[in-house]
Order: C-alpha cells, then structure tokens, then sequence
C-alpha cells in the first residue's frame, strides 16, 4: 500500500470513529466538548515544530514560528479553559454546601 | 529515537485523543477525559524534540522562545477570562489553529517546492491538493473566527452586516480563490500562495459579517469543523498520522455539533449561513400597541410562593446580566419551600452550544436540573410557572403557528402550556430574529421589566420577606 493511500486510510478510519465518539454526547457538554476538541487540534503545534525545523530562509522560519505561537495558544490555552470549564460541572451537591453562599 | 518509536509514541497520543472525546461527552468522566486529551498533547509535543536526522533540532533556540511566547499568552487568557465571556474565546482559541495550520501547509508547500525544482520531480497532486485546502480553508477559519470574536465581544455590531451586492461579491471572492487555486497548482511560487491566503482572508471576514448574533453558535461550530479538517488535511502533507487522526476527530465533532445545532434550529446549515443574504431586512415594525401585563418583583414573588413546580428558561440576556448566581439564589430559595425547580435549556440558547449549561455551571447548579428541550417539554403542562430570563425566540410560539416567519420549524420550549409565565426583559424589543412573540400578550403572562440581575435580586428578596 503506497503511503498515500495509507494515510487516506487512516482518515476514512478516523472519520468512523470521530462520529462513533462524539455522537452520544449529553447537551449539557456541548461547549466543554467543542472547546477540548479545539484543543485537540492545536496538536497543529507538532507540525508547526516540524516545519520550523526544516526551514532554513527567513520567510519559511518567521511564517513556522508564527505558526508555532499560534498553535501553542490553540493548544495550552483550549485544554486550560477546558478544565476551568469542567471543573464546575458538579454532580447533585448533597444539601447545598455553605461555602459558596459566602462569596 | 527510531521511527517506529516516533510512529509508537504517535499512536499513544491518538489514542489519549480518543479516549478525551470519549470522556467529553458524560459530565462524570469529562475531566478525567480533558486531562487525558493534554497528556496526549504533551507527549505528542514532547516526543518532536527528539526525532529527526539532525538532533538538536535545527533553530532550536527560536522554536523554543515561540512556545514560551505562546503559553505566555494562551495561559493567562484562558485563566483570567471571565466564563460569561467564553464564547469568544473558544472562537479565537479556534481561529488561531486554523491560523497556524495555514501557515504550517504554506511553508510546507514552499519547501516542497524548493526540493522539487531541486530534484526536477514536481510535487504530488494530492499533495497539492492536501495544501491548498490547508491554506483556503485554515485562513477562512481564522478570519471568520476573528470576526465572530469581535461580534462576541460587542467590539462590532452583532447583527447581521449586510452591505449591497454582498452576494456577488463573496461569489467573486470564491471565483478568484478557485483560479488563484489553479495558479497555485500549477506553479509553485511563493507569490501564488500568499495571494491566495490574503483572498482566503477575505472570504473568512465577508462569510461571517452577514451572521446574526442567534446564528453564532453554528458558525462556531461549523469553524471547529473546518479547523480540525485543516489540521487533517496538513498532516496529509507532512506524513503525520496523529494530526491526521486528531484534526479529523474534531473534524467529525464538529460536524456533529454543526448538524445538532442547525437542526436546533430546524433550518437547514445553508439557510443559516446564507439566509441573512436574502432576508429583506425585516424592520422591527412599530411596537405593537396592544396591552401586557407587566408586574413587581412581588407579584412574581407571591405567584412563585404558591407554586408546586417552576421552570426557569434562560437565554442570552441571562449572560449578558451576569445573573447566573442570582438565579441559582432564587431556585435554592424555591427549593428550600419544597418547590420542584428545574431548568428547561434550549440547544442554541446563548451563544454558543451548550452555553447556558456552563453559565449555569459557574453558578453551582447541579447538571442534572439542567433538562434537554425534548424531556422537559412534557413537563410544562404540569408546570405552574415559567420564567423566561433573557431567552424570547426559543419559547416564541410563532414557530409552531406562523408558516412564513424566519424561525418557523425550529422546535421551542413549549412554555405557553404552563400555568402562568413571567418574562423579564430589559425592554418590549423582539429576539435576535426580530419576531413578535405573542406569549408577552397571553393573559397568563406576567412582564417584569429591568436588568435580569437586578430583577431576580429584587424577586429574591421579595420572597425572603414573605
């Protein structure tokens, strides 16, 4: 199987499981669920080290280390906001807790 | 480090992606999952630095002082924003890899070139493909989603940007990407694929400027979507199965959102995106002269008082009073008298998808009173009192009842079946899609009019006193 075909291969397998993943998801998670996936695809971050790497004239390495602040931004910052997120999703508190009647 | 190690520690990564999305779709397992997601990332990340045929990486310093950069400027960001504030910031969070996925497949592209002229083997159509959907589709991302953080943010008007000829124009634009596409195919210049970033820019900025505020948590959606596809779509380019697997990962959940949203709607993904091209600009007409019933905070306070059930439906002007933790005060206070609470939250109520879930998250209330649209319409008959905060379209019966009207089809909270309904709305101004709603003129409609917040303090205390 010629590389090509391979990673077409992988796609088409990843699409499968994309939706097989995803597709039960409750409302309630709708936004924390977008915004982790956001995250996931600052994973661009590895490729945008790849590229920085390789290149060797000015254009190439300044348009690859914008990429790569881009990519850290997309990344750290989504799985960041994505935890502050969740973290506040609480199961049935037992009798309503004091401590938040403080603030 | 051998290849197969590198490949090895790929698939670790894709799998730590999988198993994320897994756990983001139940509250229980949701941070676990999220966690799970950054471990992978991190290992993803971590593993680059240590594979390649010239170890130190080559501008080792520079990459390393580009990331510090951006965790300098994504942590503080994603710490400090206020959660009421978080639509935007998920919209730039996402503009910003589509951003960087662009510019990943134009250097790729420029490299590629470089070594094809050098070796004389032109570079592979697929290849080529792969990279002008990077460059087309990323940077639309990315100015699409600027602009829907400036519509967010208010630093822009959030109604739809409608200016004469805008269809012709956006044709134009798509009719030059196509042939600066072709030139971009088949001559691998630097010039070609620069031009065809800044025609892709443009798209972005004219696809989204016709967007109303209510239709804003599809575009996102639909962003994330093509992000993730970018991201695919560059790993294609570069031989990398972890990018392909993660980009279309968010690829499909995208989608999924994108369709769960629009049918939220009950309009079709083309007449949302495309409908404010056509829509005559329906001028809010002379406000209706016709009598309501608007009341105190203790008339609402009395009627609550003797209710056995409330449902409290909130809405975007719910977000923009910050009056989640209010609201959570009034519901602990109508449990506390034995009252049955729960919320009725409808799928594009806000901002974005499941945005009042977060915004009612922030403010402790317990997920499981958040109740879908499809399970707690049955309720509402047995329901005696409503209270519609900030939200009007989603409970507006004219989608059941007025074939014709922009919102009609799209499936409501049916609240008109409750005992009594107390609306609080800053003023008598229809929703986003500028409809009459009849339900302020039914008899069983009680008005209270002021900021949410300043409302439900007021309401509050009323009820206190009693």
């Amino acid at each position: 199987m010629s590389s090509g075909l391979a990673l077409i291969s992988i796609f088409v397998l990843a699409v499968f499981v994309g939706f097989e993943v995803v597709s039960k998801v409750s409302s309630t998670l709708h936004t924390p669920l977008m915004s982790g996936a956001n995250a996931i695809h600052g994973v661009i971050l590895v490729g945008a080290i790849i590229v920085a790497s390789h290149s060797d004239n000015t254009l190439q390495l300044t348009l690859s280390l914008v990429a790569i602040v881009l990519a850290t931004i997309n990344m750290v910052g989504g799985f960041v906001v994505t935890d502050r997120m969740l973290e506040m999703f609480k199961p049935k508190k037992s009798p309503a807790p004091k401590s938040d009647e403080v603030k | 480090m051998s290849r197969d190690l590198y490949d090895l520690i790929g698939l670790v990564a894709a799998v730590c992606f999988i198993l994320a999305l897994k756990g983001l779709s139940h509250p229980k397992s949701a941070r676990r999952g999220n966690l799970i997601g950054a471990a992978g990332a991190t290992i993803a990340t971590l593993v680059v630095f240590f594979y390649g045929d010239q170890l130190p990486l080559k501008n080792l310093p520079l990459i390393l002082l580009a990331i510090l950069v951006g965790l300098a400027i994504g942590v503080p960001a994603a710490r400090k924003v206020q959660l009421t504030q978080m639509p935007q910031l998920v919209a730039l969070f996402n503009g910003v890899g589509g951003g960087a996925a662009a510019l990943v497949a134009i250097v790729e592209y420029l490299k590629l070139g470089e070594e094809a002229a050098k070796v004389g083997e032109p570079i592979t159509a697929a290849v080529l493909i792969a990279t002008i959907f990077t460059v087309v589709v990323g940077t639309t991302s990315f100015t699409g989603s600027i602009i829907t953080f400036l519509k967010l943010q208010e630093l822009m008007t959030t109604r739809p940007v409608i200016f004469p000829g805008g269809r012709f124009i956006i044709a134009g634009n798509l009719v030059a990407i196509l042939v600066c596409s072709g030139w971009v195919y088949s001559a691998a210049d630097t010039t070609s694929v620069l031009v065809l970033m800044g025609l892709s820019a443009l798209f972005g900025v004219l696809f989204v400027l016709p967007v109303g505020g209510a239709d804003v948590p599809i575009v996102i959606s639909l962003l994330n979507a093509f992000t993730g596809l970018t991201v695919a779509a560059s790993g294609y380019v570069l031989e990398a199965t972890l990018l392909i697997v993660a980009g279309t990962l968010v690829g499909a959940s995208g989608t999924i959102l994108t369709r769960l949203m629009a049918d939220a709607m009950g309009r079709s993904l083309f007449g949302t995106l495309f409908g404010a091209f056509t829509a005559t600009a329906t001028a809010a007409g002379a406000a209706d002269a016709r009598p309501v019933k608007s009341g105190s905070a203790e008339d609402v306070a009395i009627l609550l008082n003797y209710a056995r059930r409330v449902v409290i439906v909130p809405g975007f002007g719910l977000a923009v009073a910050q009056a989640q933790h209010t609201v959570r005060e009034l519901a602990d206070l109508l449990t506390a008298k034995g009252i049955d609470v729960a919320y009725g939250i409808h799928p594009v109520a806000g901002r974005m998808p499941g945005h009042m879930n977060v915004l009612l998250a922030e403010a402790n209330v317990p997920y499981d009173q958040l109740v879908e649209m499809d399970e707690i319409n049955p309720t509402f008959p047995q329901t005696d009192v409503s209270i519609v905060i900030g939200a009007n379209d989603v409970v507006n019966p004219a989608a059941k009842t007025t074939p014709g009207c922009p919102i009609y089809g799209m499936p409501i909270l049916d609240v008109q079946q409750s005992g009594n309904i107390i609306f609080l709305k800053r003023s008598m101004r229809p929703g986003f899609a500028g409809i009459e709603n009849e339900l302020l003129y039914d008899p069983k409609t009680t008005l209270l009019f002021g900021d949410a917040k300043a409302s439900l303090t007021k309401v509050v205390g009323a009820l206190k006193a009693l």
